[in-house]
């Protein structure tokens, strides 16, 4: 955090300086740890054993918040007699189906509930990414449910815990990560007893933990110690992402995502989604609880925005107009379509993927097999570049002169050239005052997407063609000003807010959202950035005139809350859990909920209300469900849908690992999403053979210096100097093994490619010893490329493209790899190397390694259909 | 300047007469520098912004003179930053005012080995062009069973995680209408 | 008015230096148990004063690539790799391989060369381990010896205590690079000039705060009346030892030492000459006066002697 997130940093020091502890875990010992008071290095991948090892701990010694979690998690809530653990099936959950390398999430419900709840065969789900539909609520589960409030039920949520998480000693903790088993407890001790009435702890992870094959459940194991606890809804609790980019939030609320519409509405699919009512039942789950229910209102009051006077109830508000899901359109398997010659045009807008995505050869080859390419960005990018300067170009798999891509650059307009707002990570919006001009040719987005689609429509002006009805229908009208005919942002916002259609009234909040076609909502859980017709984003009142939730500075999703689910900040009285942790309370005498922050509930709801028998929506919610976007108004322990890869994180290898997973005969992730493409391959790992070829684990993160693909940090000289050239780091150990010299080029190389970089020998990185061998493990920056200030070989290049299930990102914070003393070849021998590796290694194109790698049969009848094994044990 | 001006201002004549007979401080200090005043209080106007690196959110005061930014600075209203900013929020002056910034658009025909000039207007058009070129090759209307697909996917998006809601609303709005479905951004990797 | 202690010892120099109506002296209390090493010091210093840059050089000294405070570096931040324990805090790789016996290797000095940082690739040695960080600044000292030997008057005592080159007058004679116990100012070349910290001279007379000490992510640079700063910086120390950190100790906040105390001083959590301070800086004009006393007498002997030669001639 301290490396990457600097500012925020602050207030853990603050923390500390209260008496607060600080622990790090880190493959490499970073800026952050030295300021902690433990540091735990730890093998890169193997998160989830540590933070089970701390569930194991939590359950153990009965050290959870048991008021809590009674009352606000799903711990007392019976599961279905068809769900098998793990422990039952050598790593695989009941309902897996080998064909589709996926769940049948059926057994996992809760009991009753198998037949009308969850999403069934989830490859579908896999496809579309539907784990992202997520982020601003949960997924859905029918009705009420069976519980046993003494926890004793063999099959509650309590107990299944127990059993998953058994193994889950310190002992193998150490086994897997390579974490003393001292230095383990020391964090599980610590992180246990600030958990109660009094007492809170928080966690913080940053995008690295999303980077993995098993990135969610990496989230789910950390939320699941934290309701355990009661740290969730809390002040000084909770999971506090620090997100990479300065509205990467805004950028996943307003989406721009294949599978995701404004307000984590999803893109419908061609199949489930036919028609508008298919789609809205497909999202607020007749008969559910929780906030969900409005969601025809938010989904009519969205189309209502794009298309305006067309979109009206009898046509469903243009519900046609929207495109279909088929599968897959995500941008690891646009680049292999581009590299297929599928794809005809690509717009990077302010991104770098030549340096910044998975497989950077991969990248290049695909924009070198385009019709056309347009570049967005403030400075010359590799990937504007590839065609030239990449290093296909000296390998000779890019010439120039046979290379077709014709490519666009266009200038950008800064943030200091254009007025908008940001969303920060705590879901933040802040608006940016506009300063200057943007220099020459440089424009904004807001002003190349606005007059881009006024040339379309012009251009297709009298069109009668089907498909260019939703272009011509769109409402694109806004308000321009200034020489360059910039247009309105706020005027933007105001349409983000949302308005009375026949008034313009700015709606005060996404409760006024209607499903009559009488609202215009562009994206519901911003509404009330505009209420009253004040732009609330841009409030700037000082934190030294407000309280320190800072209610007035900028506002906040949903509805100006600071803290999600703050209920959960009251015990189910109503009542603060302590003075000392007060946030939020039920105040008997005015009837309502108030406290320091906006009270994430509704307003009037007294903490004794029951729902009437058949209710749904809002009112089914009791008045001690503080969770209200979850279908059944509890934090869930246990997930039964809505998680593709288990309702419980369980520990599985990285894709590429040179270990056999300790754990279970299943080695990796066996619903990770893998192409099977000639450019793109995996090392192999155990129980393959030759996993020996790459020994070496890898990891890359950013430096504090130094941005994210380096196209604003690389080209800005105060900070290029800072950080001057690509280096790896090893350990002293690694550095006499590999024959490693301190500030010598060494060269690094996968099975896609080779790179080089001077070499850093440095204690920070340490050997460990794991499941009775050591592993070393060798860190890079990712942030360079051949552009810029400063250049070196990009870290990225190294990885292949393999996915987590849940939401398609990519597994590119662990690999493997060889490390040799000197520099790379260049030109075509560079290529021969590789090709030598890949040769030794096994490593076929187009092919995929084994998915199931299970060494006993499971329990008959539990799982899917469809045979149990699949590529057997070589071990 | 008058002569008994000129002589006052002569430093040994302070240093002889005054209260800094050593001429280490007020004596030596010249007109420059009793002159000097910081440029943001000279400042033209201030905006009030935010970082545009991580998403930590820091707010900054980006100082303008003569339509120049002069200074980016962090806010010390901010209850996010307390006016603090790390190297790369501090170094955002350089980055708006970087030589190394592009400021023209810049065009590679297919085949070519080096970038030639295009008007702005023209590459606008050009790409207008191409993008209903690519949709009217690529269009798919209905699926196999005749259910609507509505959608073109021979057109590609990735980016947005630096760009505004505003920008990103709009992004996806047009390219929805167009019935563009592979957009994608940051988040995503 | 000149006191007696205007060459060496106790003073509070902007008064000495004729501000007749000098607010409290200003300075930087620089603590370095909470220095993150991030760096936005040296970026916000370069910012607001227009600093070139220096070099695009990776130096292999931990995450050191500024090297050293130069004319193009007004504030450097040293980074440390120590194989020591750290204080309080738990030994970060205990019970990872390999386990040999615990020692105290040889410690990295921020010095540039071939040799990694920490202990070496001795193997057997792995144990505790810490990272130390430091923003180092010209001190501003109280008795400035860079100012003393400016023959030109660029080098002038603020009215904030602090000590400024100014480049309208500076003729880049270099006599003040020699003069500084620290090897703080520098020539830039190109330019001949003499460069360093000024503590945001210009900042400070609009009431504002130096950009480095206003980036500072987590108050390790503290910007205040000097005075204020010392009570604060003997607090911090008394709270670290109660907390377990028994080595930290202040540096350059003694007005005794031998440059009469340092406007810019730190909190170190090891000896100053782990961080590339020199343990005991005197100013090099501590015996200008003495010098200059020896210079008269042998004028006046010299003149005697002429004199004498004179007279005896004559008789």
């Amino acid at each position: 955090m301290a490396e990457a997130h600097p500012v925020g940093f602050q207030w853990v020091m603050e923390a500390k300086r209260r008496g607060a502890k600080v622990f790090h875990v880190d493959p490499r010992f970073t800026r952050t740890s030295a300021v902690a008071d433990t540091y735990l290095p730890i093998r890169a991948g193997t998160d989830i054993a540590l933070l089970g090892g701390v569930v194991r701990y939590i359950l153990d010694n009965e050290l959870d918040f048991r008021e809590y979690v009674l009352a606000y998690t799903n711990a007392a809530t019976i599961v279905s007699e068809q769900f098998a653990d793990t422990e039952d099936g050598d790593g695989l959950f009941s309902g897996y189906d080998p064909h589709t390398d996926s769940y049948v999430q059926t057994s996992w419900q809760y009991a009753g509930h198998e037949q009308d709840s969850g999403s069934g065969h989830t490859a579908k789900e896999r496809d579309g990414a539907a784990g992202l539909q997520h982020e601003s609520h949960g997924a859905q589960v029918s009705g009420q449910t069976a519980r046993d409030e003494t926890l004793q039920h063999p099959r509650c949520v309590y107990q299944i815990l127990r059993r998953h998480f058994a193994r889950y000693t310190p002992e193998m903790v150490e086994r897997v990560c390579g974490i003393p088993r001292e230095k383990f407890l020391e964090l599980a001790r610590a992180w246990a007893e600030n958990s109660g009435r009094e007492r809170t702890g928080a966690l913080v992870y940053s995008v690295g933990w999303t980077q993995h094959s098993v990135g969610v459940q990496y989230i789910r194991t950390g939320a699941i110690i934290q309701l355990l606890l009661g740290n969730m809804g809390r002040p000084g609790g909770g999971i506090l992402a620090l997100r990479g980019h300065a509205s990467i939030q805004g950028s996943t609320d307003i989406p721009t995502l294949f599978n995701l519409l404004p307000g984590y509405l999803p893109m419908p699919h061609h199949a489930d989604h036919p028609t508008f009512d298919d789609w809205v039942d497909s999202i607020r789950h007749p008969g559910q609880k929780g906030f969900w229910g409005n969601a025809r209102a938010y989904a009519a009051s969205l189309l209502k925005a794009y298309w305006g006077d067309a979109a009206t109830p009898e046509n469903d508000f243009c519900y046609d107009h929207l495109p279909r899901m088929t599968g897959d359109h995500g941008t690891y398997q646009q680049v292999l379509n581009m590299i297929d010659g599928k794809i005809k045009g690509y717009f990077l807008l302010g991104q770098n993927p030549a340096v910044g995505s998975a497989h950077g050869r991969a990248q290049r080859l695909g924009m070198a097999n385009l019709d056309w390419l347009v570049v967005r960005d403030l400075f010359m990018i590799e990937s504007a570049t590839f065609w030239k300067n990449g290093p296909e170009v000296a390998t000779g798999e890019i010439v120039p002169q046979e290379c077709r891509t014709e490519v666009f650059f266009l200038p950008a307009a800064s943030h200091v050239e254009k007025e908008g707002t940001f969303t920060q990570t705590q879901r933040l919006l802040q608006w940016r005052e506009k300063a200057v001009e943007p220099p020459g040719d440089a424009r904004s987005e807001l002003w190349f997407f606005y007059h881009l689609g006024r040339r379309l429509r012009e251009k297709l002006a009298g069109s009668a063609h089907r498909r260019d009805r939703a272009l011509l229908d769109l409402a694109w009208d806004y308000p321009t000003h200034g020489p360059l005919a910039e247009p309105s942002a706020e005027a933007v916002l105001r349409e983000i807010n949302g308005y009375d259609v026949s008034t313009g009234r700015p709606l005060a909040s996404f409760a006024e959202a209607k499903d009559d076609g009488s609202t215009a909502v562009g994206c519901w859980i911003y509404s009330g950035v505009y209420a009253d017709g004040v732009n609330q984003a841009a409030r700037r009142r000082s934190r030294h005139e407000q309280d320190w939730v800072a209610a007035e500075w900028g506002w906040a999703w949903p509805a100006n809350r600071r803290t999600l689910y703050n209920r959960a900040s009251a015990d189910p009285q109503g009542r603060p859990w302590s003075e000392r942790k007060k946030y939020v309370w039920w105040d008997p005498q005015a009837g309502e909920w108030t406290g320091y922050d906006v009270p994430d509930f509704e307003r009037t709801k007294p903490p004794t209300y029951r729902p009437p028998q058949g209710a749904s929506g809002p009112a089914a919610l009791a008045g001690d469900d503080p969770f209200v976007m979850q279908g059944d108004g509890k934090g869930w322990l246990y997930a039964p849908s809505g998680v593709l890869d288990g309702p419980l994180p369980t520990h599985y290898e990285p894709a590429e690992s040179p270990m056999r997973n300790p754990l279970y005969g299943q080695q990796a992730n066996p619903t990770r999403k893998v192409y099977a493409h000639p450019v793109n391959s995996v090392n192999p790992s155990p129980p393959q053979e030759h996993s020996a070829v790459f020994p070496y684990v890898f990891t890359v993160s950013r430096l504090t210096e130094h941005h994210t693909a380096g196209a604003m940090s690389r080209t800005v000289s105060p900070l290029a100097e800072l950080q001057p050239e690509m280096f790896v780091e090893v350990s002293p150990e690694l550095a006499a093994e590999a024959g490693l010299t301190h500030l010598g080029w060494a060269h690094l190389i996968s099975g896609r490619a080779v790179i080089e970089a001077k070499v850093l020998v440095t204690d920070r990185l340490t050997p460990l010893r794991v499941d009775g061998r050591v592993i070393h493990q060798l860190w890079l920056p990712y942030h360079f490329g051949y552009e810029g200030l400063v250049t070196g070989d990009s870290a990225n290049d190294l990885f292949g493209i393999t996915l987590d299930p849940n939401v398609l990102i990519q597994e590119s914070k662990v690999g493997t790899c060889d490390i040799l003393p000197g520099r790379r070849p260049t030109g075509p021998p560079l290529r021969d190397l590789v090709d030598d590796y890949r040769r030794r290694a096994g490593i076929v194109p187009g092919e995929r390694p084994p998915t199931v790698t299970t060494r006993v049969r499971r329990p008959a009848g539990r799982s899917g259909d469809g045979p149990r094994e699949k590529g057997a044990d070589h071990a | 300047m008058g002569l008994r001006t000129f002589i006052a201002g002569w430093p040994v004549y302070r240093q002889l007469t005054g209260t800094d007979p050593l001429g280490r401080g007020v004596a030596a200090q010249s007109g420059r520098s009793a002159g000097l005043t910081a440029r943001t209080e000279t400042a033209d106007r201030v905006a009030r912004s935010v970082c545009p690196y991580c998403a930590v959110g820091c707010g900054q005061r980006v100082y303008v003179s003569d339509d120049r930014v002069t200074q980016i600075e962090g806010d010390p209203d901010s209850p996010i930053s307390r006016g603090r900013l790390c190297p790369k929020g501090s170094a955002s002056k350089s980055l708006v005012t970087s030589p190394l910034r592009q400021t023209t658009v810049r065009y590679r025909r297919p085949y070519s080995t080096d970038w030639e000039d295009l008007d702005l207007d023209t590459a606008l058009d050009m790409i207008a062009d191409r993008l209903l070129a690519a949709r009217e090759q690529t269009w798919e209307d209905v699926d196999s069973e005749g259910r609507p697909l509505h959608r073109t996917l021979g057109i590609s998006s990735l980016g947005g995680a630096t760009l505004d809601n505003e920008e990103n609303y709009l992004i996806k709005k047009l390219f929805t209408a167009m019935g563009a479905l592979q957009i994608e951004n940051q988040a995503r990797i | 008015m000149p006191d007696g202690n205007s060459l060496y010892g106790p003073l509070d120099p902007a008064p000495d230096a004729g501000w007749t109506s000098a607010g409290p002296r200003m300075g930087f209390f620089t603590d370095t148990s909470v220095c993150i090493g991030c760096k936005a010091c040296e970026v916000a210093c370069k910012e607001w004063n227009a600093v070139p840059e220096s070099g695009f050089d990776l130096l292999g000294m931990s995450y050191d690539n500024t090297g050293a405070l130069t004319a193009n570096s007004w504030r450097h931040v040293a980074f440390v790799e120590q194989p020591v324990p750290a204080g309080h805090r738990s030994a970060p790789f205990a019970g990872t391989p390999p386990d040999g016996p615990s020692g105290v290797g040889p410690q990295f000095l921020g010095m540039p060369g071939a040799q990694p940082p920490g202990r070496g690739t001795g193997a057997a040695e792995r144990t505790d381990f810490r990272w130390l960080m430091m923003s180092d600044v010209c001190k501003h000292c109280t008795h400035a010896a860079c100012l003393d030997v400016c023959p030109t008057g660029s080098l002038f005592r603020t009215e904030f205590g602090t000590v400024v080159v100014q480049e309208d007058i500076c003729n880049g004679c270099g006599y003040c690079i020699s003069a500084c116990p620290y090897g703080v100012i520098d020539q830039r070349k190109g330019d001949g000039r003499a460069w360093k910290c000024t503590l945001c001279y210009d900042r400070l007379g609009a009431g504002m705060t130096p950009a480095c000490a206003q980036a500072c992510p987590t108050e390790s640079i503290q910007y205040g009346p000097l005075d204020e700063l010392r009570d604060r910086a003997a607090q911090r120390v008394t709270a670290l030892h109660d907390r377990g950190v028994p080595e930290a100790r202040l540096y350059g906040h003694d007005p005794t030492d031998g440059v009469g105390g340092d406007g810019a001083f730190f909190l170190l959590l090891d000896e100053p000459e782990v961080y590339g301070l020199p343990p005991d800086p005197v100013v090099t004009t501590r015996d200008l006066p003495r010098m200059w006393r020896r210079a008269g007498l042998a004028a006046l002997v010299m003149t005697a002697a002429a004199v004498a030669a004179f007279v005896g001639g004559s008789s």
